[in-house]
């Protein structure tokens, strides 16, 4: 049986500290998600990102959450 | 720290140097920082498709500035080990310098410098020398000057208002992160009581082990030259059908499993293979690593091989 593949909410960042940095504040604050390799739909350097579930309410709490704290990058809807 | 000490405190206006498609970005990114300010003037010994370092186009890089070869002893994306006592060799036929880059094999391969005639020899402590992070050294051959990168306190000769000639003074400056370096010097009577050659024979055979065993799966690449003058404990391949990113976080998520997927700070070799737009999933083995890890390994990457080909 396979991993079946989601469309997810994926947010990427300039440093890994501040990839870091989004997911202590995203679990301070209950976000659901976790941190990922950088998907090679967005770069193929080296990095990590945060993925989140493709869902309008979770994305806004993520961007609640690390507002006033850092910037991501990029935010993408990709199928993990 | 090493590396840019090494790099910025030997390097003048006017020098050239060589280096390798082989290099990760602690040599590459110095280098270019010191091409981008006019210092100096820089050729790669390229890498072919397969892995392989071009040495036969080594000669013709020297010039009469040239200053420097600056190599790594082993790529830490394929594993392979470079021709050092040939770069050793062509260096000092032209006058020049030869700087090893030992981090990816320190600990993990012998390496001698007054054999190989390594005249700066620069490594990090938390590989092979399983040391912890944030430590490392580099070792200068008693001829070879180098100026300070770092000017500052070092506990002696404080009315001097320059960093002190002596040595390690002259190149360091501030405290000491003496609670890592602890750690390092455990690691190496360690490593010593050990015997590196015992590491590198166990990395050897669980490298060799890991190989036979994924050769046989379906849209599975393995990099690098297999030949040559041999390798650390690192591999790195794809699989047909997902992405390096993917695959290290499957790896991780579903087996507990750690890889490294991307680039891993070696861009050049990365284009040498054609991977630089998809990267690679690096595996490493050390010291601890067993044949039953490499044994899951392998049974992990013929499970997600054969789930995608379901799913083809």
């Amino acid at each position: 049986m396979g991993r079946v593949r989601t469309e997810r909410y994926v947010a990427s960042f300039s440093s890994t500290f501040d990839a870091m940095e989004a997911e202590r504040l995203c679990r301070e604050a209950g976000v659901e998600g976790r941190i990922i390799p950088l998907p090679v739909e967005i770069d193929s350097e080296c990095g990590m990102a945060w993925s989140m579930p493709h869902d309008e309410a979770v994305l806004a709490a993520f961007e609640a959450s690390v507002a006033g704290h850092l910037v991501p990058e990029g935010i993408y809807a990709l199928v993990l | 720290m090493a590396l840019n000490t090494a790099l910025f405190g030997m390097l003048h206006e006017g020098d050239h140097v060589i280096t390798t498609d082989f290099e990760h970005n602690s040599v590459l990114r110095p280098l270019h920082e010191l091409e981008r300010r006019g210092v100096i003037e820089l050729d790669y010994v390229r890498a072919d498709a397969s892995g392989r370092l071009r040495m036969e186009e080594l000669e013709g890089l020297f010039r009469p500035t040239t200053r420097a070869v600056v190599a790594t002893h082993a790529s830490n994306l394929t594993g392979a080990v470079t021709d050092v006592p040939e770069l050793v060799r062509a260096a000092h036929g032209h006058g020049a310098r030869f700087v090893l880059d030992a981090s990816q094999t320190l600990g993990a391969l012998p390496v001698g410098m007054d054999e190989l005639g390594i005249d700066v020899l620069c490594f990090t402590g938390h590989k092979a020398l399983m040391g912890p992070q944030g430590t490392g050294g580099l070792a200068v051959v008693p001829d070879l000057e180098l100026a300070p990168l770092v000017h500052g306190g070092t506990g002696v000769k404080s009315a001097d208002p320059f960093q002190p000639p002596s040595y390690p003074e002259h190149l360091e400056a501030g405290t000491m992160n003496a609670h890592g370096l602890a750690g390092l010097d455990a690691a190496l009577e360690f490593l010593l009581e050990l015997g590196v050659e015992r590491v590198a024979e166990h990395d050897w055979k669980l490298r060799e082990r890991f190989i036979q065993g994924v050769s046989s799966i379906p849209g599975l690449v393995v990099y690098g030259d297999r030949d040559g003058r041999g390798h650390t404990g690192v591999v790195a391949l794809n699989l047909e059908g997902i992405d390096s990113s993917s695959l290290a976080d499957r790896l991780a998520c579903e087996y507990d499993i750690a890889t490294r997927a991307g680039l891993h700070c070696a861009p050049r070799m990365h284009a040498a293979l054609g991977t630089l737009e998809r990267g690679a999933v690096r595996f490493s083995f050390g010291w601890y690593t067993t044949e039953d890890d490499i044994d899951a390994a392998i049974s992990a990457l013929q499970d997600i091989a054969c789930d995608l080909g379901d799913a083809r």
